[in-house]
């Protein structure tokens, strides 16, 4: 039997993939495990392995095409097995063609919890008929979800109906009301027309979910940062000293917002449809800007993990990051979000949570200015503004403020980060 | 309330509405002497005498004209064609004239003129004879077009049609002429452009007009029965004016739509219809909407695939069911 080699499904956002580049020529062996071709999907470029070994006897898509995850992309023969007859074989993509059907929403759910089984191939057409379609928008039903009864296995409205009306995680994407689209303004001759990367594409669907599915509230808090900066001064001392790395202000904040987090567990958590889920373990997103948009690495249990620990985790997942080089299961299953724009001169900021999580903190720069002082006097001091966004279906204004006082706590007297 | 047959109703409104306007007329061949072809006339001549009954010759291009002209001049002729299939010798007189004079004289002539007579198939009279050219006729802006299904629709639609201002095409059926409904004695009218909803369903939308009305109604008792599927039958009742309203509200309410209809495919009165329900409808359509019309081929003559040619129940059934799985 042929088999043909399929668009695989490398991240959980992933809905369709670019072929970057062949590492198999049509008539190479493939042993199963060898590198075939590296696919670029929205967030990094990976190597894809075979799973299954024969010739490879043809490239059914070009180097630089886009397909669906589930598109057949090559084709592997047995030895001494004849190539099906050409009409049987699908035409080879090329770079130009559109990319095929990235339609089904399903695929960009990136819920911690396990999904449901799937009700239909991954990346194929959902048959669904209009009716149906405006039913499942008004009741926030995903139609990815739903199995279709109606000719062809097509969705009807009994089916939405009957579909449970409470998505199970707040990330499942599609669930978002359909946005009412506002045409921009034609490009003009002297603008350009920028196609929307896999990055760019993930980017505006979570955030959108995010802005209009999650009941959104901020607090905000300036702390004193002086002490923080003293610390950070004579540890760096030490470790330079010795020739250790430098520890950056964001290490700290980080360190804090961790330790934060196991004070007040309440807000490391997601809403769950008709539960909240408390996690165990702080996986600390860290937003890191790239070239063309940005991406969350997580530092995995971090309440085990040092200061040192952290920091050195963060600048090797951050390098990777820029570099398109980091493996999924690094930028999933995060619970809590950093944000922190000090570097770029903001001083404070409200930020948008990151789906399914139920807070970020979003960190402006650290500023000299005029405060009150013991004695009513007025001096230079420095100060630091933290925000918290947070999803009000999890984290009431109480919680998230004993949250926010704890990580003033931590932040004003470093120390008891130690503990 | 008095069962008539559908001549029977026709006759009474032509008969009520001689008497109450001295302008109204009857011309047609036979129509007179002869009680007409198909005896809707009957007794007509001799209760209101020559000047309101009056025999023509064959030629329809000339009567018709004729009654075009009298109409131009105040009269409210109501013309019969034996067979609505004649009106085709009479097309310059109908579409430029009665159709377009309004328009034409700056709207300084009315044309209120009737044209009735049967306009199906099925009785084994030949392709020659058997023309449903509602959907040629409603696609002449100035042309009113009514098709009814039922006794009672036949008189009230009658009896406005000879009152209204414009050209009216009145489509009868020879195989309804001996059928009986209901029919009350008081005066009553139906307007043009008001459909009627021949039955109440939730599940689909059967939308026709004149005999497949019947037929949806055939076609919705054995999916009730047999299917478990609650047809709403929708008789339009007047191509045009077209009651958009009623088609958007059953569909609003069943979500699916099969439109049945004895005209040709091709361009027929369903295509517009589907054409609406794509516009003004697509995003409460829970299925692809389907049609059922007459054989695209000239009128069958051999009786034993002419009763296969126009639509039946058993042809409505299986494209209900298609929609549900």
């Amino acid at each position: 039997m042929p088999i043909y080699i399929e668009m695989p499904k490398l991240s959980d956002t992933m809905t369709e993939g670019t072929l970057v580049k062949w590492r198999k020529k049509e008539g190479d062996v493939v042993e199963v495990g060898d590198v075939i071709a590296e696919v670029e999907t929205d967030k990094a470029t990976m190597e894809m392995e075979a799973f299954d070994s024969g010739l490879l006897h043809q490239h059914l898509v070009k180097e630089g095409g886009k397909v669906a995850i589930g598109a057949q992309i090559g084709l592997l023969l047995k030895k001494g097995e004849k190539p099906p007859a050409p009409g049987e074989l699908p035409p080879p993509v090329s770079a130009k063609a559109p990319a095929a059907s990235a339609a089904a929403p399903a695929a960009a759910a990136s819920a911690p919890a396990a999904p449901a089984a799937p009700v239909r191939e991954p990346g194929a057409r959902i048959k669904v008929s209009p009716y149906a379609k405006k039913l499942a928008a008004e009741k926030g039903i995903d139609l990815a979800t739903i199995a279709g009864t109606g000719p062809g296995g097509r969705i009807v409205s009994a089916d939405v109906l009957s579909a449970k009306s409470a998505p199970a995680a707040p990330a499942a994407r599609g669930t978002a009301p359909a946005a009412v689209a506002i045409p921009p303004t034609p490009a003009g001759p002297n603008d350009q027309t920028l196609p929307l990367s896999g990055m760019r594409r993930v980017i505006a669907d979570r955030l959108l979910t995010s802005k209009t599915t999650i009941p959104h509230f901020y607090l905000n808090i300036e702390v004193d940062a002086a002490p923080l900066m003293k610390t950070r001064a004579q540890v760096n001392a030490a470790s330079e000293a010795v020739g250790g790395p430098k520890l950056t202000v964001n290490d700290f904040v980080l360190k804090a917002v961790i330790a934060a987090a196991v004070k007040v567990p309440a807000v490391n958590a997601s809403f769950a449809g008709d539960s909240i889920i408390q996690y165990g373990s702080v996986n600390l997103s860290v937003a890191v800007a790239v070239d063309d948009g940005l991406v969350t690495p997580v530092v995995r249990d971090a309440q085990k993990k040092s200061l040192g620990q952290i920091s050195t985790e963060v600048k090797d997942l951050a390098t990777r990051a820029r570099g398109k080089k980091l493996k999924p299961e690094e930028y999933q299953g995060g619970t809590i979000t950093v944000s922190n724009l000090g570097s770029y001169g903001i001083d404070s900021f409200a930020a948008i949570v990151n789906p399914p999580q139920a807070i970020i903190v979003s960190v402006g720069a650290i500023v000299k200015k005029p405060v009150v002082g013991l004695g009513d006097q007025i001096v230079v001091g420095q100060r630091m503004s933290v925000g918290l966004s947070a999803d009000h279906r999890v984290v009431d204004g109480a919680v998230g403020a004993q949250y926010l006082a704890e990580l003033r706590r931590l932040l004003e007297q470093p120390a008891l980060m130690l503990l | 309330m008095p069962l008539i047959t559908y001549r029977e109703a026709l006759r009474h409104a032509l008969s009520e509405e001689i008497q109450r306007d001295e302008n109204v007329v009857i011309l047609g061949e036979e129509v007179a002497e002869y009680d007409g072809a198909y005896k809707v006339t009957e007794g007509l001549w001799k209760k209101f005498g020559d000047k309101r009954v009056v025999d023509t010759p064959i030629s329809e291009a000339a009567f018709i004209g004729m009654g075009i002209g009298a109409s131009m001049l105040g009269l409210r002729p109501v013309m019969e064609l034996m067979f609505w299939s004649f009106a085709t010798v009479a097309w310059d007189q109908i579409v430029n004239n009665a159709g377009f004079v309004r328009y034409m004289s700056g709207g300084l002539i009315n044309c209120p003129i009737v044209i009735r007579g049967p306009a199906n198939g099925g009785t084994n009279v030949g392709a020659t004879h058997s023309h449903t050219p509602e959907n040629m006729l409603a696609n002449i802006p100035g042309l009113k077009v009514v098709c009814p299904a039922t006794a009672y629709d036949a008189k009230g639609l009658m009896k406005t049609a000879i009152r209204d201002n414009d050209p009216v095409m009145f489509m009868e059926n020879t195989l309804l002429y001996g059928e009986k409904w209901e029919v009350p004695d008081e005066e009553y009218l139906i307007p043009l452009g008001v459909a009627d909803l021949k039955r109440e369903g939730s599940d689909v939308s059967l939308i026709a007009h004149g005999r497949a009305a019947l037929t949806c109604l055939k076609a919705a008792e054995i999916l009730a029965a047999e299917h478990g599927i609650q047809a709403d039958v929708l008789d339009l009742r007047s191509i045009r004016p077209l009651d958009e309203e009623a088609i958007l509200r059953t569909v609003r309410k069943t979500h699916r739509a099969v439109l049945v209809e004895e005209n040709k495919p091709f361009c027929g009165v369903d295509a517009q219809i589907s054409s609406i329900l794509m516009e003004k409808a697509f995003d409460e359509l829970d299925a692809p909407v389907l049609r059922v019309s007459a054989i695209d081929a000239p009128a069958f003559y051999s009786p034993k695939i002419e009763v296969k040619q126009l639509p039946r129940p058993e042809d409505i059934v299986p494209k209900v069911l298609s929609l549900f799985s």
